[in-house]
């Protein structure tokens, strides 16, 4: 509960400092929805020129990129660490946070939290709804639940991933690190993975599993007879907490490898 | 003096050296990145034999070198002098006796050359073996290739050099570095050749100084843009450097005189 009221102090705390600088805030949500844009710019680009996609039509396509958003759009409200390196351990800050009583991460996660967005979320589900219209998808009580159990998944599969490689940042002293890089490719699970060969395939499924932020648990809405139900989308949730977990491990035994900066 | 910038690019090249697993890191990335865009591509033409002027082989050229030399003119300038002016160590800059702007250009091309040598070679090298790409024959192809390479490098440390500099005047210009980011992304040709866009978007393109950056340099690579032609893009890339240089002085001009530092 202490970290809820954490997480209100810390929201006020955010606000004030956004709106200081308020055209700057607006071309930011603006700048993020267009580089989430960017994707789904590039699967109506594409499918101008193509009638599908390995055997996926462009409403399916677009129905996984949407999916592919929510998560998305959570887990960049919540784990904006792209400076950690810097910040933290090159310039030493984390002295500060481990001398107060709360978890770490979890202020590391509150300080640099960024709401706007949530608002990409919310564009995917509009996405979501409209392709899934198109698609002629219907939505029960049941498949509300299974959403929220999966993007849940997908959005631990997300921290999962990230809490680790920003804790590399303990380990080696690199200033950029994977992190910048990784932008490039966090987005490939929203694709059919079926397009890929063997190795990638199994790649996104089980070492970086980005294909369940994406399209494994996107396809447990599509319909029967399209095909493309993955059996894998219910492992969705067990997945993230496998990764969860072993990044959250990885990461306190990081932290014990912290020395503080030397200046 | 000039051998002070010099010394620029190789303390910058060193540094790079200096912090390796990041370079590890990053030809494995890359390559994941090249191989999912091979794939997609290949789903995308199907039985298809050409795609907006491209044939699959040429895309899959197109595809590869497109992120090799993204990995050469790609450089974070815009946030290094965005720092520089919030913290207000910009000030220190203003009084040595060099020019900070080619100080930071040099150390874009310190960057960019680590990267040239034991990132972009090897890995054109790895991505040709596991991949058909074809590689240019003429010499001649190479040598404009290389040239206009050299120009992209320009041309992008020049947008990163301009959007770095409006935190002079917006004092927080993240959301601006991260525009700038999805544009040259969007609309260099990386991920999508311009000749795919519907047909005003194009257009638009063609007056833009974005496409200068990957896909005039990627085409001659694959040999789309031949002979003449391959002159006249390089021309059309010399112009867009000679132009992005006015508002690039003119803004440092100007902004000098209206520095301040937040709580310097």
């Amino acid at each position: 509960m202490i970290y809820l009221q954490l997480f209100w102090e810390y929201f006020k705390n955010y606000a004030k400092t956004r709106l200081t600088y308020r055209a700057d805030f607006w071309i930011e949500v603006l700048s993020d929805l267009l580089f989430q844009g960017m994707n789904l710019i590039f699967i109506l680009v594409v499918f101008q020129h193509t009638q599908s996609l390995g055997g996926w039509s462009q409403a399916e396509v677009v129905f996984v990129y949407g999916y592919f958003m929510i998560p998305y759009g959570i887990f960049t409200t919540f784990f904006n660490l792209w400076n950690f390196s810097e910040r933290y351990i090159v310039k030493g800050e984390m002295d500060r946070v481990l001398t107060r009583p709360a978890h770490n991460l979890a202020q590391i996660v509150l300080e640099n939290m960024d709401p706007p967005s949530l608002i990409g979320s919310l564009v995917g589900a509009v996405i979501m709804a409209i392709s899934g219209a198109q698609l002629g998808l219907s939505f029960d009580f049941t498949d509300f639940l299974m959403m929220i159990l999966l993007v849940l998944g997908s959005v631990l599969v997300y921290a999962g991933i990230y809490i680790a490689i920003t804790a590399i940042g303990f380990y080696s002293d690199s200033p950029t690190g994977i992190a910048p890089l990784m932008y490039n490719i966090q987005n490939y699970g929203r694709y059919p993975v079926g397009i890929y060969n063997k190795v990638i395939r199994f790649v996104l499924t089980w070492i970086i599993p980005f294909a369940f932020v994406g399209v494994y648990p996107a396809s447990f809405f599509l319909n029967m007879d399209s095909g493309h139900n993955s059996p894998l989308a219910l492992l969705t949730p067990v997945v993230g907490l496998v990764f969860v977990t072993a990044a959250l491990l990885f990461w306190n035994h990081g932290v014990k490898r912290y020395r503080g900066a030397g200046s | 003096m000039n051998n002070a910038y010099l010394d620029i690019i190789r303390i910058r090249f060193l540094t790079m050296l200096a912090y390796r697993v990041n370079y590890y890191s990053g030809i494995v990335i890359y390559a994941i990145n090249i191989g999912a865009y091979y794939f997609l591509w290949q789903a995308i033409y199907g039985d298809q034999p050409t795609l907006g002027g491209f044939t699959v082989a040429q895309m899959t050229t197109y595809v590869a070198v497109s992120w090799m030399s993204r990995a050469f003119y790609f450089n974070n300038l815009d946030r290094e002098i965005a720092n520089e002016i919030r913290d207000g160590s910009v000030a220190i800059q203003f009084i040595r006796p060099y020019s900070y702007l080619l100080v930071k250009m040099m150390q874009g091309l310190g960057e960019g050359l680590f990267r040239l040598l034991l990132f972009m070679v090897p890995g054109m090298v790895v991505v040709c073996l596991i991949f058909p790409v074809t590689l240019p024959t003429s010499p001649q192809t190479w040598l404009i290739y290389f040239v206009m390479l050299v120009f992209s490098f320009l041309i992008n440390t020049q947008i990163n050099m301009l959007t770095g500099l409006f935190a002079f005047y917006v004092e927080n210009n993240e959301g601006m570095m991260r525009m700038k980011r999805v544009m040259v992304d969007l609309f260099s040709g990386v991920i999508i050749p311009v000749s795919f866009f519907p047909g005003w978007l194009e257009a638009i393109m063609k007056w833009l100084p974005f496409q200068a950056i990957t896909y005039l340099p990627s085409s001659v690579f694959t040999g789309r843009t031949e002979g003449g032609m391959a002159l006249q893009v390089l021309g059309l890339q010399v112009l867009w450097f000679a132009v992005l240089l006015l508002p690039i002085l003119w803004i440092w001009r100007k902004a000098r005189h209206r520095l301040f530092v937040q709580g310097g």
